[in-house]
């Protein structure tokens, strides 16, 4: 993890990684992203924050959040860590041809328009290959449904990717790069906070 | 302070017994426990307004003119008012009725009803909850300060010349507090009015509450109604008391594991950390109560509830003795002693009355 240097120019990355072992595979994989991202934002001069959310921390706050509405504690940091990203790389492993149940509970527990027009890079980890499209037709229309701009490569690792062949570290540079690349296009002001600057009542009264 | 409690009116099967009251006995029950908490000397009542089961108060000035009748003192009130569902004119006239029947003894809290299917039963939609609570809204607030009002909006037929009867008892409406879990514009909307604002505050965390309080009172000011630690300000509040805080805990601890909004989520110790609800004896809920002001400011009005998640009526009656033997006595004092004097008290009947006749007469 990068530390703030204070810089109005820093840019941060989110990264959430719903792998259950320990270590694993699925957080292997977002690291490299997250490095290499980190590394494409330098290159156009940006100061670089990533930030890791590993979902098995917060199992149980997340249990917890769907029956009682809000989430709790490092869970609510967490969430406010997605919110104020300027980019967010989503990492899942594939259980039963989707992404984990984990992963999309804490989807679910983020506010509508979180992910509005957020650049977001999907990954995912599988025991084989034949898992591969499920970015393709689970994971994209998830976050198309949220309006988040995800970029063009969706990186699959199965096991045996983690061997020599240099394949997934192309495929990881070229995600790296398109993230990156929609980060540029993005202003730097953070999301409307409503608490900070409500819309006035004239404007609401006259609907 | 005004210091009273809130009934959302479930009928929920008591985890210990299995029994389950039937809606008669519920709606029994409510009168029984709003005429108690006059009995020990609480401010307020204030019901919860449904319309699915398994809740029973569809018809809250029904059961607020028959409380009206049996009490004397007892402030009757509403947790919330659908002003999003119930028709604006059916609100200013049945609310009006209430206010002559019982002199004056009734304020109202608006709210939105977060019950899908309640809006298409009723001809709305839920997705339209917040235009419709404002322009609802805004039509009420003119038909109980306009004789003859000609209005027309989205959401409801024109009107051409109505007059909304009966008029506001002394020509004097009843206060409005606005509630909210977690829409500013909720807050936006008290502020702009100089209504009070009512926060939920049992099913959220602190910060949370404090973020809305804090609005709320930053836009009164704006809109002119005073200074922010002037503004109306409500919370909720949630406790099971006995007088060794163990047992309190044991006893309670079934209901809230089954509790049908929480319950088998978090354990009783993280929701008690997470949010206002206080389990013990009736010291640690006065010490409880008394630091919410810490993150709210000085506020005027304190709902607890206490008769939900299938507590059997008897318990229930013996935490309002408990209230109002033991809590309330030195909430009453020790808020009167932490507040400055230029922090008003929450709006009455009688104060409203006064108010409007100092304005009337020419300096």
């Amino acid at each position: 993890m990068t530390p703030s240097t204070g810089s109005g120019r820093r840019r941060t990355v989110a990264v959430i990684s719903a792998g259950l072992s320990q270590p694993s595979s699925t957080r292997l994989l977002a690291d490299q992203l997250a490095a290499a991202t980190d590394r494409a934002l330098r290159l156009y001069g940006e100061e670089v924050l990533v930030e890791v959310v590993e979902l098995r921390e917060h199992a149980h706050a997340l249990t917890d959040s769907l029956l009682t509405g809000f989430p709790s504690g490092a869970l609510a940091d967490a969430v406010d860590v997605v919110r104020r990203a300027d980019a967010l790389i989503a990492v899942t492993p594939i259980f039963s041809a989707s992404y984990s149940g984990l992963f999309k509970t804490f989807v679910d527990v983020l506010e509508d328009g979180t992910l509005e027009g957020k650049p977001v890079l999907v990954a995912a980890t599988a025991g084989t290959a034949r898992h591969s499209l499920a970015l393709e037709f689970a994971l994209r229309p998830l976050f198309a449904y949220l309006r988040a701009a995800v970029v063009p490569t969706a990186v699959f690792a199965a096991t045996e990717d983690f061997g020599t062949d240099a394949a997934l570290s192309r495929r990881v540079e070229r995600a790296a790069r398109e993230l990156a690349d929609a980060v540029q296009g993005r202003p730097r002001s953070g999301p409307v906070d409503p608490f900070t600057n409500p819309t006035p009542f004239e404007d609401l009264l006259r609907g | 302070m005004q210091l009273g409690i809130f009934s959302v009116g479930d009928v929920t099967t008591d985890p210990t017994t299995g029994t389950t009251p039937t809606e008669h006995e519920r709606i029994k029950a409510t009168v029984e426990i709003a005429k108690k908490a006059e009995e020990v000397g609480l401010d307020v009542f204030a019901t919860g307004e449904h319309h699915n089961p398994p809740f029973v108060p569809s018809a809250p000035t029904t059961t607020l003119a028959y409380i009206a009748a049996q009490t004397s003192t007892l402030l009757l009130s509403t947790a919330t008012t659908l002003i999003t569902t119930t028709d604006p004119v059916r609100i200013a006239e049945d609310y009006s009725t209430l206010q002559h029947l019982s002199d004056g003894r009734v304020d109202l809290m608006m709210g939105r009803g977060n019950t899908g299917p309640v809006y298409p039963w009723f001809g709305k939609d839920i997705r339209d909850g917040i235009p419709l609570a404002i322009e609802s809204y805004h039509l009420l607030h003119r038909l109980w300060r306009e004789d003859v009002v000609s209005w027309e909006g989205k959401y409801r037929t024109p009107l051409q010349g109505f007059t909304a009867t009966p008029r506001p008892l002394d020509g004097v409406p009843p206060f409005v507090w606005h509630g909210s879990i977690r829409s500013p514009e909720i807050a936006e909307q008290a502020a702009y009015y100089g209504d009070g604002f009512f926060a939920n505050h049992i099913f959220w965390p602190a910060s949370h509450t404090r973020q809305m309080v804090g609005l709320y009172r930053r836009r009164f000011e704006h809109y002119g109604h005073g200074a922010a630690d002037q503004a109306i300000v409500g919370l909720g509040g949630q406790v099971f008391m006995r007088r060794n805080s163990q047992d309190a805990v044991n006893e309670f601890r079934p209901y809230f594991d089954n509790a049908p909004v929480y319950g088998h989520g978090p354990s009783l110790e993280d929701f008690a950390s997470q949010t206002p609800l206080t389990v013990g004896s009736p010291q640690q809920v006065i010490e409880r109560t008394l630091r919410f002001r810490e993150y709210v400011g000085d506020y005027q009005r304190q709902l607890f509830l206490i008769d939900h998640a299938g507590l059997p009526l008897k318990t229930v009656l013996e935490q309002l003795d408990i209230l109002g033997e033991e809590v309330v006595p030195v909430l009453r004092r020790e808020f009167a002693a932490l507040r400055p004097a230029h922090v008003p008290d929450a709006p009455t009947h009688a104060s409203l009355v006064a108010a409007a006749s100092t304005e009337e007469v020419p300096a």
